[in-house]
């Protein structure tokens, strides 16, 4: 009996469309697989032609990560990528990228202070947060246990 | 006017459409309907420097092809009723800060349409207008940008999201013969039956478009054989066979004349998860496609009941439900009256 407004939201189910996590999840593999495959490449190449260490590397590395994803939604790409992709594409270091360019590109018109500035991290300023506070409390932990032993 | 039971409303005098406008973005111009509007922008930014701007131009422009297409000029209207998605209405605000028509500026998410429609309707019945223009208007990326996410932020898609339609629809109404007449309209009550999933309206939706149809047939005494086509706002290919569902348990079948104009307005290759949306939706579904059909006779009488969701971003956020609404307009072709 569907005409039953305290249990729709439970009756209705029957009539929502299956999410093909499968699908999805294969996809997100692959898409976020490959972002990471090409990040390696570029860490090793940085490694052999610039002579970075295998510690310094990462930061060349992500930088061009970065600058690839930033044009890429500059150009209209990213989230068509993302459409097909899914979390592939949000999760590696582009997706977060993404994440900031969009926000300054939707709020360019309201001006570089209140309107680039104030919103450049509405979506990422969360990710930031849940990093910064999950780095500080496993320091802690790591801390105790260092010196516990 | 008289009312037929509590909330149904049956124009005395004869109420015509007398022309209709209709613009709509480039997704809107490669579907199914794409003949039937005035213009289609090749661009989502309609050549205009900003998303709020490109909104308005779509219904800057489709007023000024229905008035073009009525002879009219913007000072031959007594009333200008409007509205739309953004934040206080701003594009319809914007609108009759350019056109100095009287302004009554209104907002039933997207059942504006058929709410504009039937209170314009209602005005020049009761006689304080003569030439009433309402126009609604919704943009994809406004509405995006409002709703949900940056347009360029990629993340990924639900197949019980809709796409808001990217498009304005304008009408005149009157009391001069035209080929489309209002016979009646069916105001609804805001019904929310706990659904709070903002990316799921066609689920939300559907019990508020059941309670119009069926407070309809019952207002009027009709049957769903009365009608050529039933026309809901944007439920979906996910809140259509619920509201279908919803009407059958009661004894009520409307499966063979229903049509969704989220259905209509895309076709099902195109990257829209569940279907169209937004205030546009059933605008230019109505203004531009069912407008001619009526105009040229093959449809005789249609029920058209835009659907709408009345939240925020804010509300669903804070974990309320979604209250929702359907407002139903009776349209009739008046070919073969003269």
């Amino acid at each position: 009996m569907l005409n039953d407004p305290k249990n729709y939201s439970e009756n209705v189910k029957a009539f929502q469309p299956r999410i093909p996590y499968v699908k999805n999840s294969l996809k997100a593999f692959l898409v976020g697989g490959l972002i990471c495959l090409f990040g390696q490449f570029l860490e090793t190449f940085y490694i052999h032609f610039f002579h970075f260490t295998k510690q310094s590397a990462g930061n060349p590395t992500v930088a061009t990560l970065i600058l690839i994803a930033t044009l890429m939604t500059g150009f209209g790409i990213y989230d068509k990528l993302a459409r097909f992709a899914g979390a592939g594409s949000i999760v590696p270091v582009t997706g977060f990228a993404n994440t900031i360019t969009s926000a300054a590109l939707e709020h360019k018109s309201e001006g570089i202070v209140l309107g680039i500035a104030t919103n450049l991290f509405s979506l990422a300023g969360a990710v930031i947060v849940f990093g910064v506070v999950s780095a500080a409390v496993l320091g802690i932990i790591r801390l105790f246990i260092e010196k516990a032993f | 006017m008289s009312q037929v039971r509590k909330q149904t409303w049956r124009f005395d005098h004869p109420i015509y459409i007398a022309a209709t406008g209709t613009v709509v973005g480039p997704l809107e111009a490669q579907g199914p309907l794409s003949g039937h509007f005035d213009k289609a922008y090749k661009t989502l930014d309609c050549g205009e420097k900003t998303w709020v701007e490109a909104e308005r131009a779509l219904m800057r422009r489709a007023i000024s092809f229905c008035l073009a297409k009525a002879g009219k000029a913007e000072g031959d209207m007594d009333l200008f009723l409007a509205g739309d998605l953004m934040d206080q209405t701003v594009t319809s605000n914007f609108i009759a800060r350019e056109n100095r028509i009287p302004f009554l500026g209104m907002f039933g998410a997207c059942s504006t349409s058929m709410e504009t429609l039937a209170q314009s309707a209602q005005l020049v019945d009761s006689g304080f207008a003569k030439n009433v223009l309402c126009a609604v208007s919704s943009h994809n990326a406004t509405a995006e940008r409002q709703f949900r996410y940056p347009t360029e932020y990629g993340g990924p898609s639900n197949p019980t999201q809709t796409f808001t339609v990217t498009g304005a629809g304008a009408a005149i109404v009157t009391r001069e013969k035209g080929k489309v007449r209002i016979r009646e309209a069916t105001i609804g009550r805001v019904i929310d039956w706990g659904m709070g999933d903002p990316n799921n309206m066609g689920t939300a939706m559907a019990p508020a478009a059941a309670d119009t149809i069926w407070t309809h047939f019952q207002d009027t005494g009709r049957t769903p054989e009365d009608y050529d086509m039933i026309v809901t706002g944007d439920l979906s290919s996910v809140g259509s066979p619920i509201l279908n569902e919803l009407l059958i348990e009661k004894g009520l079948d409307i499966t063979r004349v229903h049509q969704d104009s989220g259905l209509m307005i895309y076709s099902p290759e195109q990257p829209v998860n569940a279907g169209g949306s937004g205030c546009a939706c059933s605008a230019v579904v109505t203004y531009g496609y069912l407008f001619k059909r009526l105009a040229e006779g093959s449809l005789k009488r249609i029920f058209v009941v835009a659907t709408g969701a009345l939240l925020n971003s804010s509300t669903t956020k804070q974990k309320d439900t979604i209250p929702c609404i359907a407002h139903g307009v009776v349209l009739e072709s008046a070919k073969e009256e003269t």
